[in-house]
């Protein structure tokens, strides 16, 4: 008879019926309010289709009954941010840089802002961390083209560096080889001379040769001994970090026909509080004067 | 088999899978009992809810502006007080020994003597037993409830059975106020609570607690035991046949028979089947059919058999606290041993001490400085302008002190290092000192320097060390300086 509930050998607890290859399955019964629960879970799933957005329409979707949207509920959450921030841009706003780097609190908001805004807006030329890349300068080290203060920095961020805008900084190193202004053997005396001043091994009789072309035609810029004019955004050619190079090859190459980056200016693409933040990161980079 | 008959064969099959595959729930009524199991499940229910009501309300003076509950865990704050004991979120791995201790502490017990903590300890057979109590209070004992169950829903019913539910609705509610008292500061909450000034998630988890220990103790119940606990499962690991349990003692009962008089006792066990093991039972099982799932081991089924064997002056304890070891020797006639020390208790007992003696030093030795060192993933290392090689470090220093404090930052491990913070580099006049804001993290920059010839690898270890100048208290931290190839 079907009615009868076989009984297991072994342990005398009731089977399903349900056999395979001679194994019988136990029957161990589920209590009912463990079913209905689950039967609770089901309709409250219902209930969230209603209340929130769900299925798909041909001219849209169900929005749900309480009116619930992730774009508005992120705009809500941003704007609460800036709310937030608000103050804080307000001193931002009125300190000076000084006072933004000597005040803990406002510097390490300044450091944090400023990492989110590097990140965006410098890291594609000046790496992440200001760790340079090709011909764009380490912002990390201790060398600087136009100065390492932080109003230096700022001022180099408002405004760019041969940049469109009317108060940038610009200077332009003259191609000595390809204006002909300078033979071949003369830019190659200066170049043994470059490598004298900055440490390497040299032709001590063209650096001699070089020198004297040196004074005459770079010291005005580079300084008579070579240690750079911050003013005029000439670089420092005794010490050991090159933007385009320190080989002798490569100190030619920038004597013959130099090159010459270009960063934008800033002012009125990032607000004058981003900028300021900028400043404080690229100056607490590692190499700020 | 004509056909009529099939048919009712094939709809009464129908309904026997459906009875069979989903458990119908049986209610049980357990009668009330005394004894000495009894005595010790209400002196322990009543420490342990006196602990769990009362905690909240101990003060522990801590100075200004520091919360002076004794226990608290203070979310917003980040911060967790036991009496004298901080702990901050850094340090929640002394929550995970706990854990782990709670767990060997369970394994010794059950090992030693069966499920001890289900049935006098569990939160959910001591509110179980609460509720139960009252329920008898307002309903009446096991056989009242059973025909109040059966009557018809009059005037009088509905009052015992609203003064019950309300009754246990008004535990639950302290139930889940008190568990709000753990996170929040006692009187401010209970306060807060009463004139509806609390916050939404005040409310919520108050509201959640409350409904848990309702809907838990008042109706889940052994379901709970049966269905929901993962523990009765794993007793049988845990038993073996050295351990302590709740027996009924076979050899000596059976076979069983109803108690006539002139009793001869001489071709028949002692079990009278009185079933007064089953009607005490909170989990309604039958104890005579040997160690099971279902049984929290509570030995009220001991105090109702130890009653009907006093009554009838017959020896106590048919039911008792015994090992499988010892009754296959009490059948036999032989004496009883009893073997505490085994290998699995003195494992269990040894990783006990050891993990508790840990805490302990760990407590009793906590620094109250710490700090983090993190290498700048980017750049790894930047070459200046004199050919030297330097890295940048984020240092975070967790002053766990209520007052502002100053540390002096040294190297070690890397000769010919050059330090330099806050904007200066360091020299043995003037060391670098890092300031540490009070019962806070305060991070700083540092730059470490070495010429490009003092590396021989491409990396090195090296520590940094904090120095407290006016204690002398200090923390070490290794991190590397990164050169190029």
């Amino acid at each position: 008879m079907a009615t009868e509930v076989e009984r297991d050998p072994v342990t005398g607890k009731p089977t399903t019926g349900h056999e395979w290859d001679g194994i019988k399955e136990l029957n161990t019964p589920l209590p009912k309010w463990w079913l209905y629960v689950l039967y609770g879970t089901i309709a409250w799933s219902v209930v969230w289709w209603l209340l929130y957005p769900s299925w798909p329409g041909i001219n849209g979707y169900f929005g749900g009954l309480l009116g619930y949207n992730q774009r508005q509920a992120f705009a809500e959450r941003m704007a609460s941010a800036d709310a937030e921030r608000a103050a804080f841009l307000e001193r931002l706003e009125g300190a000076s840089l000084e006072e933004i780097a000597s005040e803990p609190d406002l510097a390490t908001i300044a450091f944090a802002g400023g990492g989110a805004a590097f990140a965006d807006n410098c890291a594609p030329c000046h790496g992440l961390g200001g760790a340079g890349q090709g011909f764009y300068p380490t912002l990390a080290d201790d060398a600087w083209l136009w100065g390492g203060t932080l109003d230096a920095i700022q001022q180099t961020i408002l405004y760019g560096v041969r940049s469109d805008h009317p108060d940038t900084r610009f200077n332009e190193m003259p191609a000595f080889g390809a204006m002909e202004i300078l033979g071949r053997g003369e830019i190659a005396a200066v170049a043994e001379y470059v490598l004298q001043i900055s440490g390497q091994d040299h032709d001590q009789t063209a650096a001699e040769r070089g020198a004297a072309i040196f004074a005459e035609q770079c010291a005005a810029c580079h300084g008579e001994g070579g240690e750079g004019i911050r003013e005029l955004g000439a670089p420092d050619l005794t010490d050991q970090l090159w933007l385009y190079g320190g080989t002798r090859s490569e100190i030619v190459q920038q004597i013959h026909a130099a090159r010459h980056g270009v960063m934008p200016a800033w002012t009125g693409r990032l607000d004058p509080q981003t900028i300021k933040s900028l400043a404080v990161y690229v100056h607490g980079l590692g190499g700020g004067e | 088999m004509n056909e009529a008959v099939a048919v009712e064969d094939a709809r009464s099959f129908k309904e026997l899978k459906k009875e069979r595959l989903y458990a119908e729930r049986i209610k049980i009524h357990p009668k009330a009992i005394k004894g000495r199991f009894r005595t010790i499940k209400w002196a322990v229910l009543i420490v342990l809810l006196g602990i769990y009501y009362v905690v909240p309300w101990l003060r522990f003076d801590r100075g200004p502006g520091v919360p002076d509950q004794a226990v608290l865990i203070d979310m917003p704050g980040r911060r967790a007080y036991f009496f004298w004991v901080e702990i901050w979120p850094q340090e929640v791995y002394y929550l995970t020994f706990l854990l782990i201790l709670a767990a060997f502490g369970l394994f010794l017990v059950t090992s030693l003597a069966g499920r001890v903590w289900c049935g006098f300890t569990c939160p959910q057979t001591v509110w179980t037993d609460l509720f139960m109590r009252v329920e008898r209070l307002i309903e009446g004992d096991r056989g009242a409830r059973i025909r109040l169950e059966k009557a018809p829903l009059t005037q009088g019913k509905l009052i015992k059975k609203a003064t019950k539910h309300a009754a246990w609705l008004a535990i639950a509610a302290a139930t889940g106020g008190a568990w709000i008292m753990y996170f929040n500061d006692a009187p401010t909450v209970t306060r807060a609570i009463l004139t509806g000034n609390a916050s939404l998630g005040v409310y919520f988890f108050f509201g959640l607690f409350t409904a848990t220990t309702y809907l838990l103790a008042g109706f889940a119940r052994e379901q709970v035991c049966t269905y929901m606990c993962p523990w009765p499962r794993f007793q049988s690991a845990l038993l073996d046949e050295d351990s302590y349990v709740v027996t009924y003692q076979k050899w000596r009962g059976e076979p069983r028979a109803p108690l006539r008089k002139n009793q001869d006792w001489s071709s028949r066990g002692d079990c009278i089947a009185c079933n007064q093991c089953i009607a005490v039972c909170p989990m309604g099982i039958d104890i005579r059919d040997g160690l099971q799932l279902e049984c929290i081991g509570c030995g009220l089924c001991i105090d109702a058999c130890n009653e009907v064997m006093a009554r009838i002056r017959w020896p106590p304890d048919l039911i008792t606290l015994d090992t499988e070891r010892n009754q296959a020797s009490r059948a036999e006639g032989l004496a009883p041993v009893r073997r505490f020390v085994r290998p699995r208790t003195v494992i269990y007992a040894a990783i006990l001490l050891a993990i508790s003696a840990g805490v302990l030093l760990g407590l009793a030795f906590r620094s109250s400085v710490d700090a983090e060192v993190l290498h700048d993933r980017n750049p790894l290392f930047v070459r200046l302008s004199d050919g030297s090689i330097q890295n940048g470090y984020t240092i975070k220093i967790l002053n766990k002190a209520r007052e502002p404090r100053t540390f002096e930052l040294a190297i070690e491990g890397l000769e010919t290092a050059r330090l330099k913070a806050s904007g200066r580099e360091a020299d043995a006049a003037t060391p670098i000192l890092l300031a540490a804001a009070p019962d806070s993290v305060t991070t700083h920059r540092i730059y470490i320097s070495v010429p490009r010839m003092a590396l021989s690898d491409e990396n090195a270890s090296l520590w940094l060390q904090l120095t407290e100048p006016a204690t002398g208290q200090t923390t070490r931290h290794e991190t590397v300086f990164w050169g190029p190839e």
